[in-house]
């Protein structure tokens, strides 16, 4: 089966040279071209990644990531012109996965969606635990106290990665690799801002972390099962 | 012991008077409260001593007159009791003392009407100075011989003394005066005890002393309140100045009145107003800049992206494409390459002129910074078979912003494989308390005398510059010193023709940090010590040190920062 991209950009002869090279690498493609109606076109077509423009008429780009992020754990990434780190922790911080700055290589556009999607094939059942947390991997499903945790995918792979080998500290650079499939070194602030939503979400104290804890001028690693 | 006890008081003295200095130095009051109870305490001893002298004259003055009313009253008096007596007779001695006895009687008797003079003793003698035979009756003995000379002359004389009596001196007026009898001249002296005035004279001064110290207690705490009137506004005005510099820039200096304080309080607001305003306008200018900025860079990349895409998607076809067509395509993408470089570099600069950049430092392991630029232009040095040789120490941490720090080194590594006419070029990292420093050396081209100084220069490019396999944009040294410059450091040139040249960057291990030295020397080690210690850099042709570009702020010994390497 085919991955569904949906392309929310404003710009037509982009949308379009996107649709071109996307098809030509096998995706099946949707554009939309306003802010507005992403989410409707989120629920509709229940795309495997979007790809969002952060400069949108309309809705702003930001503020539709945060639109989507509020039902949806879909991958997004975001394309921005913009190199400012605010701008780029901003758009992170509202729930994109990953970033592509505009100008891009093709190339390097399908890897980072690429590495979105891949996450389809079977895993073994395995079940970790950190602190009080417990993760059931093939169910895609984290549990505390009982109660169930809603991560997007993104947020569960970094999860995952952390606490399947509990006493290894993790660097920035080792979790692009794993976690966002990056080769080369990438942009750290992914991780940084990524572990930040992490801890808010599975963290009973964010601000005193016990599952996710930071390992000084280092990395992360897994807090104590 | 002693001498160090004198030393120790004098050292307690000395650091009394330091913080006494102090005080006087930063309080106005103080200084005005001294003042005044100085002035004042000289005012009023002058006062005091002329009032009490004019007091303690005129009692004195009266007692006189009273005093010699009283003679002349008794002398007449006498003169008429003893107009028969001859005192060299024998019972004379029984008539003076009746006559005295009389005197005091009837003097006692009428001091309810006539102007009294108080009591006195009065002293009646024979005047036969020397005889043997004197005749008196009264205290004889208080009279002293030099005013008993001055009546015996027959005239009337007045002295003061004191007069032991029971066992106490009292102050005495002796006025003394001779009277005449048929058989010779008597002398009257009449004693009049002071110790009354006197009592008088030490109620007066002692309410003096009173009355000076309240005035002065009076006066200091006027002194204080007027004061403080006038100093409380000043200190509110200089708090709120302070609190103005420390950027709260919405403090105003609340006016009441019209009067010259208030009037400052009105220039002071009106200029902090104007200040606000100009650093509102600023503010504003970064904005917009900022903005420009953004939006340029939106607009461009945009369709900048799609023309890249749309030429990646031709060049991965261009096996099927005609020679000419496949040739412009892949001219296509390498001159797109260029032109995305340029306008990132473009952007990036601006960012940094308009001062919109901000340091993201963190704390890291350069060498891992260091190993990601070399990583990068890893490719670069094996296209053209430059050999890199790596000195980078483990375990470097310092406080940068790893990302711009990659940036410049990537820029540095580049620059050098393109001059390096395929020598090696050789990375070294090095760190002392204060610095940590990256210094890229190659053995090429190397830079002519002057050069080295344009090398930073927006789009230079040197006359012999060989082609350039990184495709710089001209921009990569210039936005490596701004880098620099944002992290307070230094980035340094040095080169010679046909020796080749060398790039230092120097950062401080901490935010803020001030940079002294750096750990690693900029040129071949003899020439650069030169430099290190500051002397001015060698004759020009051989070593040519850029200034320090960092901006830290001027050295304490005056030598700028264009002083040359440090």
């Amino acid at each position: 089966m085919k991955s569904r991209v949906l392309v929310v950009d404003d710009d037509p002869a982009l949308a379009e040279m996107l649709t071109i090279v996307l098809r030509g690498e096998g995706f099946d493609t949707a554009v939309v071209g306003d802010g507005t109606r992403a989410l409707p076109a989120v629920r509709e077509l229940r795309p495997d990644v979007v790809l969002l423009d952060l400069m949108l008429p309309g809705m702003n780009g930001i503020d539709v990531c945060r639109a989507i992020r509020t039902e949806s754990g879909v991958p997004i990434v975001m394309l921005t012109a913009k190199t400012d780190t605010v701008d780029i922790v901003l758009g992170l911080e509202s729930g994109a996965d990953d970033y592509v700055v505009k100008p891009f290589k093709p190339k390097e556009l399908i890897a980072r969606i690429r590495a979105r999607v891949r996450r389809t094939e079977t895993e073994p059942a395995e079940q970790l635990s950190i602190g009080d947390v417990t993760i059931d991997v093939p169910a895609h499903q984290v549990v505390r106290a009982g109660e169930s945790i809603a991560l997007t995918p993104l947020e569960f792979d970094l999860l995952v990665a952390l606490a399947r080998k509990p006493r290894q500290v993790f660097t920035r650079e080792v979790l692009l690799e794993q976690v966002w499939g990056y080769r080369h070194a990438a942009d750290t602030r992914l991780v940084n801002v990524h572990v930040q939503r992490l801890r808010s979400k599975v963290e009973r104290d964010p601000e005193h972390p016990e599952v996710v804890l930071t390992v000084r001028g280092v990395g992360y690693k897994a807090g104590p099962p | 012991m002693i001498r160090r006890t004198v030393e120790q008081v004098r050292q307690l003295a000395a650091e009394l008077a330091v913080a006494w200095g102090a005080i006087w130095r930063r309080s106005l009051q103080t200084r005005v409260v001294i003042s005044t109870l100085a002035l004042s305490t000289a005012v009023v001893l002058v006062l005091g001593f002329v009032i009490q002298t004019q007091i303690a004259g005129n009692i004195l003055q009266a007692k006189l007159d009273d005093a010699q009313n009283q003679i002349e009253s008794g002398a007449a008096l006498l003169e008429r009791e003893l107009a028969g007596v001859d005192p060299n007779r024998e019972g004379a001695q029984g008539e003076l003392n009746n006559a005295l006895d009389r005197l005091t009687n009837a003097s006692a008797s009428d001091a309810a009407g006539a102007p009294a003079a108080g009591a006195f003793r009065a002293v009646l003698a024979t005047t036969a100075i020397g005889a043997n035979s004197s005749v008196s009756a009264g205290p004889l003995e208080d009279v002293p011989a030099d005013l008993r000379q001055s009546v015996a002359d027959g005239a009337r004389a007045v002295r003061y003394g004191t007069v032991d009596a029971a066992g106490t001196s009292v102050p005495t007026m002796m006025i003394g005066q001779p009277v005449r009898t048929a058989n010779g001249d008597l002398e009257f002296y009449l004693l009049f005890p002071l110790d009354s005035e006197q009592r008088t004279l030490g109620l007066v001064q002692s309410t003096l002393i009173v009355g000076g110290l309240v005035l002065l207690l009076l006066l200091a705490g006027i002194a204080s309140i007027i004061t403080r009137q006038v100093v409380r506004p000043v200190r509110r005005a200089a708090e709120i100045a302070e609190r103005f510099a420390d950027g709260h820039l919405d403090e105003r200096l609340p006016v009441q009145g019209d009067d010259e304080l208030a009037r400052l309080g009105d220039s002071y607001n009106e200029m902090a107003g104007s200040i606000q305003e100009q650093i509102r306008q600023l503010e504003e200018f970064g904005a917009l800049q900022r903005r420009f900025t953004s939006d340029v860079s939106h607009e461009l990349r945009t369709p900048l992206t799609t023309v890249r895409m749309a030429a990646d998607v031709l060049y991965a076809s261009r096996d099927q494409l005609l020679p000419a067509l496949r040739r412009s395509s892949e001219l296509l993408v390498t001159e797109l390459d260029r032109f995305e470089a340029l306008l990132g570099d473009l952007l990036e600069i601006s960012r940094l002129d308009a001062g919109v950049a901000e340091l993201g430092a963190e704390r890291v392991d350069v060498q891992g910074v260091v190993l990601r630029a070399v990583e990068a232009v890893r490719g670069l040095a094996d296209e053209s078979g430059t050999p890199l040789q790596l000195d980078l120490p483990a375990g470097v941490y310092a406080d940068v912003d790893s990302r711009r720090v990659e940036r410049i080194v990537r820029n540095l590594v580049a620059n050098a494989i393109d001059h390096s006419e395929a020598r090696p070029v050789r990375i070294m990292l090095a760190a002392d308390e204060n610095a940590v420093a990256v210094l890229v050396r190659d053995h090429g081209v190397g830079l002519r005398p002057g050069e080295a100084g344009l090398v930073f220069n927006r789009f230079w490019r040197a006359e012999e510059s060989r082609a350039r396999r990184s495709g710089g944009t001209g921009l990569g040294l210039s936005i490596a010193v701004e880098d620099a410059r944002l992290h307070g450091g230094w980035l340094q040139a040095w080169g010679e023709p046909g020796k080749g040249a060398a790039f230092r960057l120097t950062l401080p291990r901490e935010v803020g940090g001030v940079l002294e030295s750096s750990p690693l020397p900029l040129g071949p080690d003899g020439r650069d010590k030169n430099t290190q210690r500051g002397r001015p850099p060698g004759p020009v042709g051989t070593s040519v040190p850029t200034p320090p570009l960092g901006w830290a702020p001027v050295p304490p010994d005056g030598v700028a920062a264009a002083g040359g390497a440090r």
